[in-house]
């Protein structure tokens, strides 16, 4: 075997060794990793009232109601199958509207989901505003709103 | 492939191109920009705020890009030793930190009226800033050893074994739950960008990796005038040439 091909060897070698290693330590942190939890998730597990978590998912149409201080806000975040009530008193994104992909931070307590902070998700279509109006027209329109 | 090993022959094609990279750069990038700033629509979602993306999608492409590109020129450099190899990553390193660099702050700055955040932990987030560490680490490895031959070969090293950070970048979307929104171009289903956005984004694209090709050629051709210089200063030194020949 000369050098040369004994480099690449060792090279495909080491190379398959350092992704399984990747591999394993990223399977290993999933829950970590994870930068929210589903409402089904949150259902399914128990969470400690004290642990700081986020939840994700849909502001569902209709559960966004305003408090008489003007700052407190309360909303239903769903995933379609499950769904948490929610608590926030603060400034909410622009893009926060009914249908719209969230993430939440904050503490479980007894079912209601207490926000420290809310954060918009944006999906991946872009398009102009002409053209969503043409697709909400025509019935075709998948997302939310 | 092995043949622009030789530095004679790739200096000889790589002064053929740099031209014509030098002119695609400026001319996509010039109009890419218009389309980008000026004559493209407002998102329906996003409205004006969409315009970050032209600059932000395709510096984060040209981080992932550049980095592939100087993982293959390690492991060919570790392999075959070709000095041009290892120049070409040499080369490609500051580049595309800048790109990386470009990236994080463009994102930071879209994040912030979008998400309402300028930065989150979420797994995409991280590892791009991995990246940026990642040629930041090759680019200071490669000076801190006396003999430079071993500096190349330490961060050789790493380059290679850093480029399992790009398929979690470019999957991390959909591996985990992120707050940054999956791919709009690689999908099953066609890109998610309305034709009149995608245009001016493929612009920036291709310009930005033109300039990458022009930047990289400077560079390398410069790396590669330095050692001529320093051989023929070290002849002369040692009087074994009698005077500096006309190149």
């Amino acid at each position: 075997m000369k050098r040369k091909h004994q480099r690449m060897t060792l090279l495909g070698v080491g190379g398959v060794a350092a992704a399984a290693a990747a591999a394993l330590v990223l399977t290993a942190f999933e829950d970590n990793i994870v930068f929210f939890h589903s409402p089904t998730e949150l259902s399914e597990r128990n969470f400690a009232p004290t642990q700081r978590l986020r939840i994700g998912g849909l502001v569902e149409a209709g559960s966004v109601a305003k408090a008489a201080d003007g700052v407190s806000v309360s909303f239903t975040v769903t995933d379609t199958a499950k769904s948490v009530p929610v608590t926030f008193k603060g400034i909410l994104p622009d893009l926060f509207r009914e249908g719209q992909g969230i993430v939440a931070e904050g503490h479980l307590r007894e079912g209601v989901f207490v926000a420290t902070d809310v954060l918009a998700k944006h999906d991946e279509t872009y398009m102009p505003p002409e053209v969503a109006e043409a697709i909400k027209k025509s019935g075709q329109w998948k997302g939310g709103r | 492939m092995h043949r622009f090993a030789n530095p004679t022959r790739f200096v000889r094609l790589a002064g053929r191109v740099q031209p014509w990279a030098a002119a695609l750069a400026l001319l996509c990038l010039g109009a890419g920009l218009y389309f980008a700033l000026f004559s493209s629509p407002p998102d329906y979602q996003q409205g004006e705020t969409v315009r970050i993306m032209y600059v932000h999608v395709p510096a984060a492409w040209m981080a992932m890009f550049c980095y592939v590109v100087m993982a293959a020129a390690s492991a060919s450099s570790l392999i075959w030793r070709h000095r041009v190899a290892d120049l070409a990553a040499k080369a490609t390193a500051p580049v595309g930190a800048a790109f990386t660099l470009l990236a994080l702050v463009t994102g930071s700055l879209w994040g912030k009226p979008m998400w309402g955040t300028w930065w989150v932990w979420d797994a995409r987030l991280t590892s791009v800033l991995i990246l940026f560490f990642l040629y930041l680490g090759y680019i200071a490895l490669q000076n801190a050893f006396d003999d430079p031959a071993r500096g190349a070969r330490a961060a050789a090293i790493l380059a290679v074994v850093g480029v399992i950070n790009v398929p979690i970048i470019k999957f991390s979307v959909d591996w985990w739950n992120t707050l940054h929104q999956p791919a709009s171009l690689t999908r099953l289903d066609g890109p998610a960008i309305h034709s009149s956005m995608l245009t001016p984004l493929l612009l920036m694209a291709l310009g930005y990796t033109a300039l990458y090709v022009w930047l990289a050629i400077i560079r390398m051709r410069a790396e590669l005038a330095e050692t001529k210089i320093r051989a023929i200063r070290y002849r002369q030194a040692s009087g074994t040439a009698p005077a500096p020949q006309e190149s």
